[in-house]
This record gives C-alpha cells, structure tokens and sequence, in this order.
C-alpha cells in the first residue's frame, strides 16, 4: 500500500495538458461538427419527403443503437480503406465523433423544432416567407434557444465521451495518464487526478447550464 | 470509385472465431443484465433519498450523483481497476489479482453500476417530481396514511411514467459494457477486436459487433413498446408513437 505521492503529476504535468489540450481540440470539433451535420438531419427527420425522411430515420436510429467504441473502431478501419492509406488517429477519431454525436443531435434538434407551435409556421407562410426563410429566420432561432440547455447538456457528455478515443491510442488526456502509469506505476495519484480535473470542468459546465435554466424559467 | 479491399465475411464462422463472438455476446449480456439490477436497486435508494424531506440525506445523495455523473465512465472503471485496489492492503491486492477468477468483470460490474445508478437516481427524481403535488393531497385528504399514499398513489403512477427513460437508461447501460474491454472484460466487442488481431479482418469483424448491438436494441425497444403501451397512465399524453 502506497501513500498518495503526488510528484508524479507535478513531474509530468506538461504531458498530461496536452493530453487534455488534445480532448479538448476533439471536443469542440466534435462538438461543432456534430451540432452543423445534425442540424441538417434533424431538419431531415421533420421533413414530408419519404426519401429524405427515411435515410436520416435510419442513419439516427442505426447509430443510436451502437456503442461508440464500436463506432470509433469502424471508422479506424474504414477511414484508411477509403482513403487509400493511414491517415492517422486522429482523423478517424474525429470523423467517428462528428458522425456519432450528429445523431444525438438531430433528436436534440428535432425535438426543438417540434416544441415550436405551428401557427408560427403559418404565419410566417402567410407572410410570404419560403421554406428557407421561414426555417431561417422564424423558426430556428426560436427552437434554438429552447435547445440550450439540452445542446450544453450533449457538449458535456461530448467532453467525457472523448475519453473513448483512449482505445485506438489517441493521446488524449486519459491515454496520456495511462502512458505515464506505464512508465512511473502510480495508477492512484494519475487516475485520481484525471477523475478529478473531469469532474470539476464538467461540474463547472452543468452549474452553467443549471444557472441558465433557471433564468430562462424566470423570463417566462 | 474502388476499393483496394476485399471483403471476407467467412472469417465470422471460422472455427474459432464464431464461438469467441457468441462468447463474447453471452458476457455481454450476463454483464449488462446484473449491472442493470443492481443500479435499479441502487438508483432507487438514491433516487429516493433526493427527494426526501430531510435535508443532509438530500445533500449526501445529491453528491453522489454529481460525483459519479461528472466523470467519464471510463476513467471511472480505470480507477475502480487500476487506482482503488492500491489503497487496499497489499495481501488483499494480491489475493484480488491472482486468486479471484474473471476479477475485471466483477471490477466492471462494481464500476458500472454505481455509474449507472447515479443517472438512475435523477430519472427516479424527475419522475416523483413530475407527479402534480394535488394528487399527493388528494390521496392524504381521503384518509389514506403516507405509506399508503406512497403504495396505492404515487409508487404506481411513478413507475409507468419512468418506464420510457429507464428503458433508454437500459440500453445505454447494455451499450456501456463495451468499455469492459478496456479492462480485459472478454465481452462482444473485446472479441471483435482479437478478431481484428487474429485476421486482419477489422471492418468485418466490426460491423459484426455492431450488428449484435443493433438486434438487441431493437428487441428491447419492441419489447417495451409494448409493455408501455400495456401500461399506459389514462389520460396521459403518450410518449411517441
């Protein structure tokens, strides 16, 4: 039984923060890709067009259904095929979360823009707006900010869910701890620490989205 | 547009790697089944306690949740595999490792169930709270006590309520064992993987583990369609379709 010795971390501090630098870089593309691309099949699943209503419907429904582990596997193995050669972890790893966390949004979205009545839409039809405008301008930025705090809410789980692209040896914040583990044994001070940094950023961004709640509960 | 690939889906049913795959599904299953009892049971407790009346037990379970809910499921099981047993007396580590068969598995269900009863646990609140408080006045007002009001009234209008999201609880908590892999758990996505190794044949073997996921998920949401609409609250507006 080891006492807590904490010079492990000191000593490696800088390896472990790019490895968090690293989440961080694929959280926000994650999170920004998967937001722009499950817009777009949000709006798909809404639509009265059987052939763009289906496909979406089952690109939600299949990748829903799947661990994400398995996903990031898939597409490390399917990426270099289509490419032609490697194109390196973090790539695959990103494509993987774009297109995982885009069906998680299009619900997200989906749900938005139904909870918006639709004599919104009818007025904004009958001021002569198309379908774009009407989308654009009307309907979205409503449904937009009833969705924040479900958006902010997916970007949390989006940061922890980073942690994943450990098994294909991304160097992540979790990989860089377990590099470190492999070298120095400290499995207590290093794990503990990651739970801890974890816990606190995502502590810190559900405060903000609780906070947020409850103002916009207020405004009403 | 060509691909420099070619497909062998045999290898699926080759002599030994369709009996690791059935293996692994089989894990999976027992593995999901006993984590998702025991963070029902779990989650319950906690859940309950969140919404009593006295404050510090309301803290302590609100702590909890938090705790276990801020942190990635898999720097979780790191620390429940690698971390905890660190602090135990060496003889015991010892005895843990090498003596307990298929420790990791046990490791995951300790990991994944406390993981899992903490979101549990928030389903259970939202579900009591979304019960309109007249109901729990006008149970008391006909002279029921507490404890029946909690057995005749809210107890069963609870429950149906949570059925939707406890489902989606389940199949996330089924979808969740995957990361035992990552501790050596030989479940369907860790035999998958040795596959890969042992073929080359990642894609197929892949797509063969998301395939298993795929079916599963899809009984359960039939399943409980089904059930829901059985047990549907009257006078509710139903969820879905």
């Amino acid at each position: 039984m080891g006492a807590f010795d904490w010079k492990v971390i000191v000593d490696n501090f800088s390896f472990l923060m790019r490895g968090l630098g690293m989440t961080f870089q694929l959280a926000i593309i994650a999170t920004i890709g998967g937001l722009v691309l499950g817009t777009l099949v949000g709006m798909a699943r809404i639509s009265s067009r059987f052939y763009i209503y289906y496909p979406a419907t089952v690109f939600v429904n299949i990748l829903r259904s799947i661990p994400l582990i398995l996903v990031i596997f898939w597409f490390y193995f399917l990426v270099p095929i289509i490419a032609g050669r490697p194109l390196g972890d973090f790539l695959s790893a990103t494509i993987a979360f774009v297109i995982f966390e885009a069906s998680y949004f299009a619900e997200i979205i989906r749900a938005g823009i139904q909870s918006i009545p639709k004599g919104q839409m009818q007025a904004a039809y009958s001021t002569a707006l198309n379908y774009r405008q009407m989308m654009q301008y009307v309907i979205i930025p409503q449904a937009f900010r009833n969705m924040i705090p479900s958006l902010l809410t997916q970007a949390i789980i989006i940061f922890q869910d980073t942690s994943l692209a450990y098994v294909i040896g991304l160097k992540e914040f979790l990989r860089s701890a377990s590099i470190v583990d492999a070298r120095e044994v400290r499995s207590l001070e290093l794990y503990t620490f990651v739970g801890i940094v974890y816990f606190l950023i995502c502590l810190t961004m559900s405060t903000v989205v609780k906070r947020w709640e409850a103002k916009k509960g207020k405004m009403r | 547009m060509t691909f420099a690939y070619e497909f062998r889906w045999s290898v699926l049913w080759q002599h030994p790697y369709g009996e690791w795959m059935l293996q692994g599904i089989w894990t999976t299953l027992t593995l999901g089944t006993i984590c998702w009892f025991l963070a029902l049971l779990l989650g319950i407790i906690v859940g309950t306690f969140r919404v009593t009346p006295w404050r510090p037990l309301r803290i302590l379970a609100t702590a909890y949740t938090e705790l276990f809910r801020d942190i990635p499921l898999l720097v979780q099981l790191f620390f429940w595999y690698f971390a905890a047993p660190r602090v135990l007396p060496a003889a015991i580590e010892q005895y843990l490792y090498r003596q307990v068969p298929n420790v990791e598995f046990w490791v995951v269900v300790i990991g994944l169930s406390i993981y899992t009863s903490s979101r549990v646990a928030e389903q259970i609140r939202s579900g009591v709270q979304s019960i309109p408080p007249d109901q729990f006045f006008a149970a008391l007002s006909t002279g029921l006590t507490h404890f029946q009001m909690y057995r005749y009234v809210t107890i069963p209008l609870a429950i149906r309520i949570m059925i939707p999201p406890l489902t989606t609880e389940f199949l996330t908590t089924f979808k969740n064992t995957s990361l035992a892999m990552t501790v050596g758990v030989l479940e369907a996505t860790f035999m998958s993987q040795q596959i890969e190794a042992y073929t080359f044949r990642g894609l197929e073997a892949t797509t063969a583990a998301c395939l298993v996921y795929l079916v599963i998920t899809m009984l359960v949401v039939l399943l409980m369609g089904f059930v829901e609409k059985k047990l549907a609250v009257p006078g509710l507006i139903a969820r879905g379709r």
